[in-house]
């Protein structure tokens, strides 16, 4: 390969430019992005950067000169669509970037509500994004948030740390609850109520209004709730829209192998990214994890360098990973684990703030979720990799409690 | 090869002791404790990966 192009210039496009070069691939390397900053961290905008502890500058994610990578830097600018039989990646302005090889890493865009738009409406995605929302977390501030995901929790307390008065919306039963189910979900929405959130769950909103700026939000048994600043939070969409005719496989993401190749001479990694994990039976999956940019970055550059040298790369088979602040509580999840699964709760109790819960299916440990528990949660996270049982996960606990 | 671990923005998330438990340590008191300070130049494979995978990019490598 002579050219290889990385569209997405954030996490896991900067960690697959460098595993390129670390890799020894001395050829014509560019990274295009839609975003006018050099690549930066996200987890830290709804957190230390929205409570105003940090600035841009901490977001930085590479320190190290970017002459050292001797990429092409295309920031600002959009991929518009992609030709693969023509190799090449056309840029809003018609611009054609040839490649002979090429990743994926456009990552996904805030899900949006059909309603007029209003001035102090917001979504959380960007540095941007970031940035407009602080601006307007002025001493008090009504915030309403719609959606109790991890944006959403994780900016209700971060607001009320900044002691603004906070409405929390969510329309499923509990907050996180596609993340961690039913039960840990019913500790967290106490935790929020605990910390002065006023939690609504199973409601839906029925309209956002206001004379130009938001005033307030209407649910749909008819209450009004006063807002001077609403963020929506209900999810993300993978950021696709400029593959669509390209051929590749679209389907809640780019479709790829268990390689992470889309085509041949085609990666991808990330958010957008969706593949079978072998770890789990081979479902697919799409992460919007940190942890998930990182390793699929680092993974589709390697694998793309092997393909085309002709070598063969071991599946991407991790244990997912992913963690969330609120206020003085480490969340953190590994595996993958549903409502279905058995749930056990060690190292603690559910109505303290430290503990572990094990979840398993078919006697096999197929995750564990932990409150302020980061040094037991990393050695379920292995006993997940080994393929542990789950009685043996539960030995285990009773053996180091 | 010498670790420096910024603890202003480490938080304890302890994926660097999952990487290499022998030179990382998240103690029941939530914090990191790093157990060789100048490991050998053998571990330098696992060290990179804990640099990379810190999720608040709390670990760097000095030499």
């Amino acid at each position: 390969m002579e050219r290889i192009c990385v569209v997405g210039a954030s996490l896991a496009g900067l960690r697959a430019i460098e595993t390129l070069r670390a890799g020894g691939f001395a050829g014509h390397l560019s990274l295009i992005g839609a975003e006018a900053h050099l690549p930066y961290d996200r987890p830290p905008l709804s957190k230390e950067f929205l409570a105003g502890e940090w600035d841009h500058d901490r977001t930085v994610l590479r320190r190290a000169p970017y002459d050292d990578l001797d990429v092409e830097l295309r920031l600002g600018v959009r991929a518009h669509r992609l030709d693969v039989a023509g190799r090449a990646v056309e840029l809003d302005g018609g611009e054609r970037i040839a490649f002979d090889g090429l990743i994926i890493a456009t990552g996904a865009t805030p899900r949006t509500l059909p309603f007029r738009d209003l001035d102090g409406v917001f979504t959380l995605r960007t540095l941007d994004d970031a940035m407009a929302l602080r601006a307007r977390l002025d001493d008090g501030a009504r915030v309403v948030i719609i959606g109790a995901g991890f944006i959403g929790a994780e900016v209700a307390a971060t607001c009320r740390k900044r002691g603004l008065s906070v409405t929390l919306l969510e329309a499923l039963a509990q907050p996180m609850v596609r993340g961690i189910g039913p039960r840990i979900g019913a500790r967290l929405a106490q935790l929020h109520r605990d910390e002065g959130v006023d939690l609504r769950l199973g409601v839906t909103v029925d309209d956002i209004s206001g004379d130009g700026r938001v005033e307030r939000v209407r649910l749909a048994d008819g209450e009004e709730i006063d807002a001077d600043v609403v963020l929506v939070a209900v999810g993300v969409v993978a950021e696709t829209s400029w593959l669509e005719g390209s051929g590749l496989t679209l389907d809640n993401g780019v479709v790829c192998d268990e390689r992470l190749m889309a085509a041949p001479g085609i990666a991808a990694a990330g958010d957008v990214c969706r593949w079978p994990n072998a770890q789990f039976g081979g479902e697919l999956m799409r992460l919007e994890h940190w942890t998930n940019a990182t390793e699929q970055g680092v993974f589709a550059a390697t694998s793309l360098l092997a393909h085309s040298a002709g070598e063969s790369v071991a599946p991407f088979a991790p244990v997912p990973f992913v963690w969330s602040d609120q206020y003085d509580v480490k969340i953190q999840c590994v595996g993958r684990f549903g409502p279905d699964d058995d749930l056990e709760i060690v190292h603690g109790d559910l109505s303290d703030e430290r503990f572990v819960a094990l979840f398993g299916r078919d006697d096999r440990l197929v995750g564990a979720l932990a409150f302020s528990r980061p040094r037991q949660l990393m050695g379920y996270r292995r006993m997940v990799a080994d393929g542990a049982s789950f009685s043996e996960a539960l030995a285990h606990a009773a053996d180091s409690t | 090869m010498k670790i420096v671990v910024d603890f202003d923005k480490c938080t304890s998330n302890a994926v660097c002791m999952g990487i290499a438990p022998e030179i990382f340590e998240v103690r029941d008191d939530n914090f990191l404790y790093i157990l060789i300070e100048e490991p050998p130049e053998a571990s330098r494979p696992r060290v990179e990966e804990a640099v990379r995978m810190c999720p608040t990019q709390a670990i760097s490598i000095e030499g």
